[in-house]
Formats: structure tokens, C-alpha cells, sequence
């Protein structure tokens, strides 16, 4: 119901929106909550487990029963607090965990099934028979209990990340907060402010009281102003943080347009990291509720979010109206009720030597709620007097406060345990708990406004000094300063069901049920329970569900202790979370210069780590990818071929020493290396192990550039500056990457050199470009690096060129081959050519091989020290049982040779411990008329010519293999040479 | 978590890589034996507090930065240049 005259809601604008297909009016500043009460619902939800109904509870992010699914299809946002949700024109919402409809909800016969439903039900129902806890229960138990759910479908709205920095963050924009947020901003410090709510102010929102002769909302509008010209100062509406993290980084989750009927181009939300060299909290307090039987109806709330209601929306549950509390705090909500001419007609207070705060409304001190009666909405209380004699009272609302507990969630997200403060009978933040911050305020067990805000004062500028600012404490307003009293009350005696955690309908009598199977730990309690889990994580609940326990295992509050707080304060979505880290966001990718051309050309393109190169050029007529793959290895072998290599790294190095250094990275030596030579190198892991391997060239005395694998380019950069940092910084050594910088082509086959001349400016021969020769060349005019190394096994270059010519050079090398009856080729060829040739890729050296198993043992030089050599000579790694780099060829009727398939002996189990090796790299090859492997056989370099039965248990394939040379083809190597 | 980088200033970890404890920079001679080379190759302490170790400032300068920190409290408790650390 509407009450006139009350709350800060623009009763000009008149807004309308749909809540269960229904339509409804509210206004502007309302929140779905606060306009669903204005217009009489009450019941907005149905409960986790047994499907009760239920209604608003609170006023704030901390609410565990009014949520609601936003939207529809791909914009769907469930499990939204309707209490935080801003009203706006059109806005669609409707219930959840209900089926078919909210008000009949045929799941709510679990509620009758109740008994057998305590804690721990599925843990001990759903045992037999085995096989249907996946099939049967599993499900069934999924469908009925729940909250909201994903509409899976891929999501159409933008999420965003972000990253602040500051001095000083204030966590609250309440009376400690904007105070605190004032006093370090006048120093000159940079403040960011965050606030959960639209608006600053926090309680003062919701409270009659005045500071500084004025209304609180309008001091706190006043400071707002006066934050908001300040330049050193970020205002962050619509932001709660929900993480404290290691060395002052915070999560914060802002929502962007939540508020907003179109994005407008807007993110939905956005999810700040925020550095701050100095925090305070001013996180405030939240009420806490008192279990009874069936407290849980719609219409009873707690007391100080009835007032919010009132006072802010100006809306109430229903009337007549009582209020139930053990707190002096209560009784103002009585107070403002009548005020406000509804008609109040019990204050009910637990303490018997309470006294009447509220006015003019009937008292009764030393009494209890003992029960609420009403299904769908409340109807009426019993009210237990101190003989224990009860009555019955017809009421609509309830409020209900069992005391506040401050929000020292944060302050525990980096294992800090809060304090028990018996005065205040709740745990107060451990001091120093998050280095750098301090707390103030309500977060801090102030309770009166005075008190927030000269703590919040103080604590601001506190920050702001420690970091060097000069100031003074600003005038801190005049407030109210009624101290804090309470008596001690977490449940009322009684049969029933009396709950305390709404969201996972956990009862006192299943705290009980815990303590009596011997879950006395909270932590324990919590699990068995499900206390305190779910989007509210038992914000409201956690405190009373542990001092019931601690009641019932006669123990003190502080020796039961809490559950853990962890991040986030509220749920976060994914989207969020991760924004910017899907899809490409996750995996970017890499195109080469010659990507246009060769997507161009047709070709399908595979990833090689965020590269991407061609798999194989599709030609006329060809319509399987083996077609493509035969014919481009038979014009490498004929012709020539052209293929990008520029996705392997290229690491460019200099100095005095970069011979002396290569020494110790490479197994073999470099120093003698004269400049215009290329040698191949293989590098180690400490461990003894093949790290990576290619080419390196020495371009002139002190200038050198080293290949690294596709794979490997980023690790073997690491891996350099590791070496030169950590054990040879004396060397004069320095190194870049230039993977990107240059463009790279091979050019193989039988005709590389004559289309090679055709484009040079000045034609080369095999004096001047023998194998393994590199020099500079002008190629039409422009400067370009040649290397005389071959990966095909065919007479074959690399030409490399500023990356800006790559395109244009890489059309002029495919049209130039093509006029010669060659192409380009893929990867599919490159693999094949290499199969052919023995030579090995990340397939073969795969980090468990070493120099000797792939029969690189020589290179290891024994005249000098490198990287790996010593642990590379243990005598386990240099015996004959080792697997070794072999060729394989089909021998049995089926010419297959799957990679992973295993090898065995012929007359063996093909079981694992009758393993002798396994298949690395296969491939059908066109030079030979058959399928080629390599792989890894056990004593494989003595076994060349020997008969083995392989078996790829994954495809069912098995045939017989023969051992062979893993140089297939050219043994002799005349090829590239000639 | 944020690790001050004596050439960038502090900056998030996520531009840095981790590499293990700092004892890596020791390399045994060759001839040191099979017992300190295990022991520098597979063996670390796991302690519960102050622990040095390595970061390679790999989205940043390209420093490798010795950080003291402590695994309990998680302060940082300094990190300096890996080759400055080892002339000490």
C-alpha cells in the first residue's frame, strides 16, 4: 500500500511495468520491490526447498527472497533482488522456482513433505539404489528445488572490465562513508567513492532524523555536491565492491545500465579492479531477524527495512502493523509508522525492562512473537506474554529486528576473523585485518549517526595523512547519539518450524539436527545445512544460525566462531567477471602478411598457437584434402614451392658475446660460427631434456638471428633472458624479438634458385649461396635477408623481408612459381616433406626427449658447458632401453599408421607393460607410394629392419610395422645440396 | 596482487611470469655432483613465510626480479633486479 505524503519517490512520474505478465504502476525512484508493495503484492517469491511462499524481507542487496528473472531470451538475468532493482518504463520481471504459476505452486506439496526434508535429507535418502542418483533423483531434485535459470542462449548484452587507481578508496557512500570520503578529498588525496545504491546517503535515506538541522538525505545530497567538484574525487554510483584482494586491489562490479530501459550502447555491467594505496570500509550494518514459527510469511520484514520503505518509498506491507524486536532500534520504526498514521497496533519488545521509544503506541515489554499465521500473506501474530499466556493479533506487517550486524564481510577476504562485541552481541571487524585499510562507522559497531560520522571523518583523513597528505578534520555535523541497546534473542521458544536462513530454508530445528549428528563445527553446520549459501549467502541469518548453535553445544559465540567470508560481497555475474576474456578476447589471433592472399586462394586455415597458417591450397578438381596435400609435396620435389614460415620466432641478437652466449644456450657450438653461415641448434632444459630447436644465422661479426619453433618463440625468449640475467650477465649480450618485424618465405624445390633469380637484383649461384649460407640481397629493389636452409629436404630458401613487403612479395613468389608449374603449399605438405626427410617438430620433441633419444647425442659437445648438459648425461638417460627416434613403415595387410597407436612385439599382449614405443607424426607420402611415421620404439637405432605389431586401441586399428631410418628419403642429403 | 618492479614501478601480477624459488639462480659447477644437481633441479623448500622467488617481468620491461614475500600473509615484502641480486 501507497502511504501520502511519505518517501523521496517523483509521484510526477508514473511508471509503469509487468511483473508476472501482469501490469502494474509505480514511480520514479522506486525499485521493483518498492513499487510491487505499493501496489499490494506481497508475494514475490517461493523458497528454495519446500516452495513457501515469500516475500520482500529487506530493502538492500542483502534480500534472500525477492528475486526475480529480468528480461527474456538472451537477455535473461535471473536470481536480480527485486529490493535493488530501479524502476524504469516497461520494465519486464517475473518470479521464479515456481511451476505453473506463483500463486499455485503444485511443488509446495514438498512443504508438506517437510518432515522428511530436514538437513541432510539427500545425504541419506538418495543413497539406493545407486545407478538412479543420476537418473532419477538427481534431476527430479534439480527441477523442484532452484532459484533462477540461464536461458541458454548466448548472451546479447556487453559486459566490460575496467581499472582505476587511487589514494584513498572509501568502500560505502553512507553518513561514515561520505564523511570519510570528505575529509581525505580536502587533503588533496585522490578518492574514489563507491556506493551500492543510486544514491549516496545510505541509512540517512531511510531515517527521520536530522543532521545538522536538515533533513539526512539533504546533508548528504549538500556533500555529494561538494564531492563532485572536486577533481581529485570519483563518484561511483551503482557500485558494490565485492573482493579485497592482496596489496590493496579490490573487485568492484558496477552496474551500468541495469537502471536503463536501452543500453543506449552501454555496458550491462562493468567490473572494476581498483588499486587504492589506503581503503576505509564504510560498508554499514544489516539487520538480522529473530526465528519464531513461521516468520518466514510475506509481510513480515525486518523492522528497519520497513522503515526504509516507509520513509524512502513511502510504501508499507500491509496494516495493521506490529513490530517485534529486542533492540531499542525497533521501536523508531513504530515510532515513524504512526507518525505516519498507519495504525500500529502492538510494539513488541523482548526485554522486559524495555522502555517505550516509540510514542503513543501499545507497548509490551517482555513479550514474544511466539507464531505467524497466514499462507499467501500475513495475517495475524501470537503474541506470548512473560506468564507464557498467548493471544492472537490481526495484523498485515510485522517488523522484526533481532539486532544489527556490522558488515565486516570484506574485512575477512583475506582470512581476517572478525571479533566478538558482546556489547553490541555481534562481531566487530579485526583491526588490520586488509593491510592498508580501516573501518568506520556502522561496519565498525557504531551505531548512532554521530558516531558514523566522526569515525568516518576521522578514519578518511587518517588514510590520507598516512600517505603523506596534510589536512585537518573537517566539522563533523551535529546528529543524533542514542546509544545502542539490546537484549539477547536469536529464536523464540516453540514448536513449528522457525526459520533462519530464507534463501535455503534452513530452520533452527536443522542447526539442532546438525549439533545432534555431531556437526558442531560451523564450518561443518553450514555444509550439512546449507546455512548461509546461495546469492545472499545468509547475510541476514548467519550470525543468529551460529549463536543457535553455539546455544545448543553450550558454547560461547566466539569459541563457535563464523563461517568464512569470501568474495564477492554480492553475486557477480560471469559475463562480468570475464569480460573481454571470450572468444577472441580469450584467443587472439595472429594473421601473417600473407593471410589475405591465402584466404584468397581458398585455403582452409588451421591455428598454430594464436597463428593461423594454411592447412592446403585447394586446385581445380580437387575436391579431398589429400588431393591438395599429393600434389603440392609432388611440386616441392619437382618444382617449387612457396610457404610462409614467418610464425617461427625470430630473435635478434647482438653484442661481443653473442657467440659465447649461444654456446651455453645451444648443445652444440657457435662461437666458430662465421658471418653469412646458418647453423642448426639444439637447446636444452636444465633438466637434461629437449627444450626447442632451429636455425641460427650470424649476419656480420656482432649480429646474429636466431629461429625458434612456432610453438616455442615466447618460451625461448623467457628462457634467453633467463640465461643471460641469472647466469651470464657479465656476457654482452642483447636480444629481441622480431617474429613480427619480418616476413619470411620458404622458397624449396629443384627450381628455388632459378625463381629466386628471377626476382634478386643480383643474381646468386652456389658459390656465392651454398647450403647453410645466409647474406643480404636486394630482391626488386628492396633490402631482404636470404638463408640457404631447407626443412623439405629440397634445394630450398628462406627470404625474409620488412614485414610491411610481405604481402606484395608473397603474390610475387606465388604467381612467379606458378608460371613455373609450382605454387604455394601448406601445412599439410610441410608435414608430409618433413615426414619424408626425418626431420622433428614438437610432435617428436615434446619435452620428454633428449638429445640422445632423437640421435642428437654428438651434439651435445663435450668440449664446453651448456644449458642442461649435466643432468643430460645421467646414466639413465644414455641407455639402450631408452625409446628412440625410429622411422615406420606398414608392413601387415593394412597400411595404416595412426599416430598414437603403440608397438609391441609380434607375439606380445599389446598391453602396457608389453610397450615398446609409439607413433609421433604419420603421413601418407606421395614420394614414397606409401604411409611414413615417426615415432619412438625402445632401442629403436637397433632395431632398424625389425617387424613390430602395432595397435591403436582408440580406433581399433592393428597391423604390423616395419623399423626404419627416420630419414625416409634423400638419405644422403643430396638434394639440398645440389 | 601487485609486485613492485624496480624499473616500472609496481604493477599487477598478471604481467609477470612466475618461475619458482630463487635458488634456480645458483647453478651448480658441472662437476658439482649428482646430489647438488638433484637438489637444484628438483628440490624446493615450501615454507610457511618468508619465501624469494622468481618473476620475469614478461609483459613488461623483461626484468627477472628476485620478490621476498611472505606465503602466509601475502605481503610483498621487496623484489629487486635478478642480476642485482646475484652481484650481492
Amino acid at each position: 500500500m501507497r502511504i501520502d505524503g511519505k518517501g523521496r519517490i517523483d509521484r510526477s512520474k508514473e511508471i509503469s511495468f509487468k511483473f508476472d505478465g501482469l501490469t502494474y504502476q509505480g514511480f520514479g525512484g522506486d525499485t521493483v520491490a518498492s513499487a510491487l508493495m505499493g501496489a499490494g503484492v506481497r508475494l514475490l517469491g517461493r523458497s528454495f526447498k519446500y516452495h513457501r511462499p515469500r516475500g520482500v524481507l529487506t530493502a538492500g542487496s542483502e534480500e534472500p527472497n525477492a528475486l526475480i528473472t529480468m528480461h527474456s531470451g538472451d537477455k535473461t538475468d535471473p536470481n536480480v533482488r527485486a529490493t535493488t532493482q530501479e524502476l524504469y518504463e516497461g520494465l519486464q520481471a517475473r518470479s521464479q522456482n515456481r511451476w505453473p504459476s506463483l500463486g499455485l505452486d503444485l511443488l509446495s506439496l514438498n512443504n508438506l513433505a517437510a518432515p522428511f526434508f530436514g538437513a541432510g535429507f539427500y545425504y541419506k535418502t538418495f543413497m539406493w539404489p545407486k545407478p538412479f542418483w543420476e537418473k532419477v533423483y538427481e534431476p527430479l531434485i534439480r527441477r523442484a528445488a532452484g532459484l533462477g535459470a540461464l536461458s541458454g542462449e548466448r548472451p546479447s548484452d556487453r559486459y566490460e572490465k575496467a581499472f582505476a587507481f587511487c589514494d584513498v578508496l572509501v568502500i560505502g557512500g553512507g553518513a561514515s562513508g561520505l564523511m570519510a570520503a570528505l575529509s581525505a578529498a580536502k587533503t588533496g588525496a585522490d578518492v574514489i567513492l563507491c556506493q551500492e545504491e543510486a544514491e549516496f546517503g545510505g541509512r540517512l535515506l531511510s531515517e527521520t532524523e536530522e543532521v545538522d538541522a536538515q533533513e539526512g538525505a539533504d546533508w548528504a545530497a549538500s556533500v555529494v555536491a561538494e564531492l563532485e567538484a572536486m577533481e581529485n574525487v570519483r563518484l561511483m554510483p551503482r557500485t558494490s565492491v565485492t573482493g579485497a584482494y592482496d596489496q590493496g586491489t579490490f573487485g568492484a562490479l558496477e552496474r551500468v545500465a541495469h537502471h536503463l530501459p536501452y543500453s543506449l550502447g552501454r555496458p550491462t555491467e562493468c567490473f572494476w579492479r581498483i588499486v587504492a594505496k589506503r581503503s576505509v570500509l564504510c560498508a554499514g550494518s544489516l539487520e538480522r531477524h529473530i526465528a519464531f514459527q513461521n516468520n518466514d510469511i510475506p509481510g513480515i520484514m525486518m523492522a528497519g527495512s520497513m522503515r526504509s520503505y516507509l520513509n524512502r518509498w513511502g510504501v508499507a506491507p500491509g496494516e495493521p502493523i506490529a513490530v517485534f524486536g529486542n533492540n531499542d532500534d525497533a521501536h523508531r520504526t513504530a515510532r515513524d509508522m504512526a507518525e505516519a498514521g498507519l495504525h500500529v497496533v502492538a510494539l513488541i519488545d523482548s526485554r522486559h525492562d524495555a522502555e517505550n521509544k516509540a510514542g503513543d503506541v501499545p507497548f509490551y515489554p517482555g513479550h514474544q512473537v511466539a507464531k505467524g499465521h497466514g499462507f499467501r500473506g500475513l495475517e495475524a501474530i501470537t503474541l506470548r506474554a512473560p506468564n507464557g499466556s498467548e493471544s492472537k493479533l490481526h495484523v498485515q506487517g510485522l517488523g522484526v529486528s533481532g539486532g544489527w550486524n556490522p558488515s565486516v564481510h570484506l574485512t575477512c577476504h583475506m582470512n581476517g576473523r572478525p571479533v566478538w562485541n558482546e556489547d553490541i552481541l555481534a562481531f566487530v571487524p579485526r583491526e588490520g585485518a586488509i593491510p592498508g585499510m580501516t573501518v568506520a562507522g556502522a561496519a565498525n559497531g557504531a551505531f548512532s549517526t554521530a558516531g558514523c560520522l566522526a569515525q568516518g571523518a576521522a578514519a578518511g583523513l587518517e588514510a590520507a595523512r598516512d600517505l603523506g597528505f596534510k589536512g585537518e578534520l573537517p566539522a563533523v555535523p551535529v546528529a543524533e547519539d542514542t546509544p545502542y541497546r539490546q537484549g539477547r534473542l536469536w529464536a523464540v521458544e516453540g514448536k513449528g518450524r522457525a526459520w533462519l536462513d530464507f534463501q535455503n530454508d534452513v530452520t533452527v530445528k536443522d542447526i539442532k539436527q546438525a549439533a545432534v549428528e555431531n556437526y558442531r563445527s560451523v564450518e561443518h553446520m553450514k555444509r550439512y545445512t546449507t546455512q548461509g549459501m546461495a546469492t545472499d549467502q545468509g547475510k541476514s541469518s548467519n550470525v543468529s544460525a551460529l549463536a543457535v548453535l553455539a546455544d545448543v553445544t553450550g558454547r560461547d559465540i566466539p569459541e563457535t566462531g563464523t563461517t568464512t567470508f569470501r568474495p564477492p560481497y554480492v553475486p557477480v555475474s560471469i559475463a562480468a567477471m570475464g569480460a573481454g576474456g571470450a572468444d577472441k578476447g580469450f584467443a587472439p589471433e595472429r594473421f601473417t602478411t600473407s593471410h589475405k592472399a591465402t584466404v584468397e586462394r581458398g585455403a582452409p586455415m588451421i591455428e598454430a598457437g594464436l597463428w593461423y597458417r594454411p592447412s592446403y591450397y585447394p586446385a581445380q578438381g580437387e575436391t579431398t584434402w589429400r588431393q591438395s596435400c599429393d600434389r603440392e609435396v609432388n611440386m616441392v620435389r619437382s618444382t617449387v614451392g612457396i610457404c610462409d614460415v614467418s610464425t617461427l620466432g625470430k630473435i635478434d641478437l647482438q653484442g661481443k658475446d653473442v657467440g659465447a652466449f649461444l654456446d651455453f644456450v645451444y648443445t652444440n657450438s657457435f662461437s666458430k660460427l662465421k658471418p653469412g653461415r646458418v647453423r642448426y641448434g639444439l637447446m636444452l632444459r636444465e633438466d637434461g631434456h629437449v627444450m626447442d630447436d632451429g636455425t641460427t644465422a650470424r649476419l656480420s661479426e656482432n649480429q646474429w638471428v636466431m629461429t625458434t619453433t612456432t610453438a616455442a618463440a615466447g618460451l625461448v625468449m623467457r628462457h634467453l633472458e633467463w640465461v643471460h640475467q641469472a647466469l651470464c650477465p657479465q656476457m654482452d649480450v642483447r636480444f629481441t624479438s622480431v617474429t613480427e618485424q619480418w616476413a619470411q618465405f620458404a622458397v624449396a624445390g629443384p627450381k628455388s634458385r632459378e625463381l629466386l633469380n628471377s626476382l634478386l637484383d643480383a643474381p646468386i649461384d652456389d658459390e656465392s649461396f651454398p647450403f647453410m649460407q645466409n647474406g643480404e640481397v636486394s630482391v626488386m629493389g628492396v633490402k631482404a635477408r636470404l638463408f640457404r636452409i631447407s626443412f623439405s629436404g629440397e634445394h630450398a630458401y628462406e627470404i625474409a623481408v620488412p614485414s610491411r613487403y610481405g604481402d606484395s612479395l608473397y603474390r610475387e613468389l606465388v604467381a612467379r612459381a606458378e608460371a613455373m608449374d609450382g605454387g604455394a603449399y601448406g601445412m599439410e605438405a610441410l608435414n608430409v616433406l618433413r615426414i619424408e626427410k626425418g626431420h622433428i617438430t614438437h610432435a617428436e620433441i615434446h619435452g620428454r626427449v633428449t638429445a640422445f633419444d632423437i640421435g642428437f647425442g654428438k651434439m651435445v659437445s663435450a668440449k664446453k658447458d651448456c644449458v642442461g648438459k649435466t643432468m643430460s648425461e645421467r646414466p639413465g638417460l644414455l641407455e639402450d632401453d631408452r625409446e628412440m627416434l625410429v622411422g615406420l613403415r606398414p608392413v601387415g595387410a593394412i597400411k595404416e599408421i595412426p599416430a598414437g597407436a603403440h608397438v609391441f612385439e609380434t607375439d606380445a599382449e599389446p598391453t602396457r607393460v608389453n610397450d615398446l614405443g609409439y607413433v609421433t607424426s604419420t603421413c601418407f607420402s606421395p614420394t614414397l607410394g606409401e604411409v611414413r611415421a615417426l615415432g619412438f620404439v625402445r632401442n629403436g637405432r637397433a632395431r632398424h629392419g625389425d617387424k613390430l605389431k602395432l595397435v591403436d586401441h582408440l580406433r581399433g586399428v592393428e597391423t604390423v610395422v616395419e623399423v626404419t631410418d627416420p630419414v625416409a628419403f634423400d638419405v644422403d642429403g643430396g638434394r639440398l645440396r645440389g | 596482487m601487485r609486485l613492485p618492479c624496480p624499473i616500472c614501478g609496481e604493477r599487477d601480477r598478471r604481467e609477470f611470469y612466475y618461475q619458482g624459488a630463487a635458488t634456480l639462480a645458483h647453478r651448480p659447477s658441472p662437476d658439482a655432483g649428482g646430489e647438488a644437481w638433484n637438489d637444484y633441479v628438483h628440490l624446493r623448500d615450501n615454507p610457511a613465510g618468508e619465501t624469494r622467488d622468481l618473476w620475469f617481468h614478461e609483459a613488461g620491461c623483461g626484468a627477472w626480479l628476485v620478490v621476498t614475500r611472505d606465503t602466509v600473509t601475502h605481503e610483498i615484502k621487496g623484489a629487486e633486479l635478478l642480476e642485482r641480486a646475484n652481484a650481492d
